[in-house]
């Protein structure tokens, strides 16, 4: 019989290109938001505000954000991989680590729409 | 006989101790860069909720504004957000070689050293102009 772990590899080359396109994601949006930081310069509320409020920084935004999410998820998956033995101990690991991610996700959701 | 057997059967797996870790094993630049690159993606993530809250507080009035003001203003909060400045600088130089390699460009020994090198020089220099610029 084939002895199958749930919280073990899945030869996730799927998860590998997901970390690789989101990192390359996140990385154009940094540039992105310091040159926009670099060219508004802003001191004051208001500057700051404005910067949010423009529909394509959102947009960018919040892609960052959830690119953010599945980059962090698998990297910190393969942490717990890499560290943690026992089954048990590494499913509460993982489970933790997806509610505190989609729980910040959700959250910064809110910030940004409020905006 | 039964000597010379002994000393050639090496006990495997070896578990390595957190004090062979820190001090024993010398790593090589390359190999430095990576684990960095590793406790700086960690350091990310456990700073993630009071990121968020700071962005929160930044965004939602001028009064929440400025109370924030008041926490960036705060030595402590400047240590931590210098030490967050380091991690995103690595993580980013960093991961962008690593991009590379995946990508098969500088794979061979003196190139992935001289990257290596690179990504440090560029990380810690990018490091200093943020801090100089933001927190001081
Ligand atoms: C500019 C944005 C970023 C880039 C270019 C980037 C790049 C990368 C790359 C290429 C990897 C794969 C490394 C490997 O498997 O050896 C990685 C892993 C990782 N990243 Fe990022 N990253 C970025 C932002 C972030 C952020 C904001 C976080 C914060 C939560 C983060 C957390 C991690 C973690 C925890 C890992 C796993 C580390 C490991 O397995 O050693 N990354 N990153």
């Amino acid at each position: 019989m084939i002895h199958r772990i749930v919280v073990g590899a899945h030869y996730g080359l799927k998860d590998w290109l997901a970390q690789r396109v989101t990192a390359i994601i996140m990385a154009a949006y940094s540039l992105f938001l310091a040159i926009v930081l670099a060219a508004v310069q802003p001191v004051s509320f208001e500057a700051w505000r404005n910067i949010f409020t423009f529909g394509p920084v959102k947009f960018f935004t919040f892609v960052f954000g959830l690119s953010l999410l599945l980059h962090a998820w698998i990297g910190i998956r393969d942490l717990w991989m890499d560290y943690v033995q026992p089954v048990s101990v590494r499913l509460t690991l993982h489970v933790l680590t997806i509610v505190a991610l989609i729980g910040y996700v959700g959250w910064f959701v809110t910030v940004l729409w409020r905006v | 006989m039964t000597a010379t057997c002994q000393t050639s059967v090496r006990k495997r797996p070896k578990h390595l101790g957190l004090s062979a870790i820190l001090f024993q094993i010398k790593l090589p630049l390359p190999g430095k860069l990576s684990i960095l690159h590793r406790a700086s993606g960690v350091l990310l993530f456990l700073l993630l909720a009071p990121l968020l809250a700071f962005f929160q507080m930044s965004l939602t009035s001028p009064e929440a504004f400025a109370s924030f003001q008041g926490y960036a203003a705060h030595p402590i909060i400047k240590a931590i957000f210098a030490v967050l400045i380091w991690a995103y600088m690595h993580h980013f130089c960093a991961g962008i070689r690593f991009l590379l390699l995946d990508a098969h460009t500088g794979l061979d020994l003196p190139s992935a050293r001289r990257s290596a090198f690179l990504v440090f020089a560029a990380s810690l220099l990018l490091t200093a102009l943020l801090c100089w610029r933001i927190l001081l």
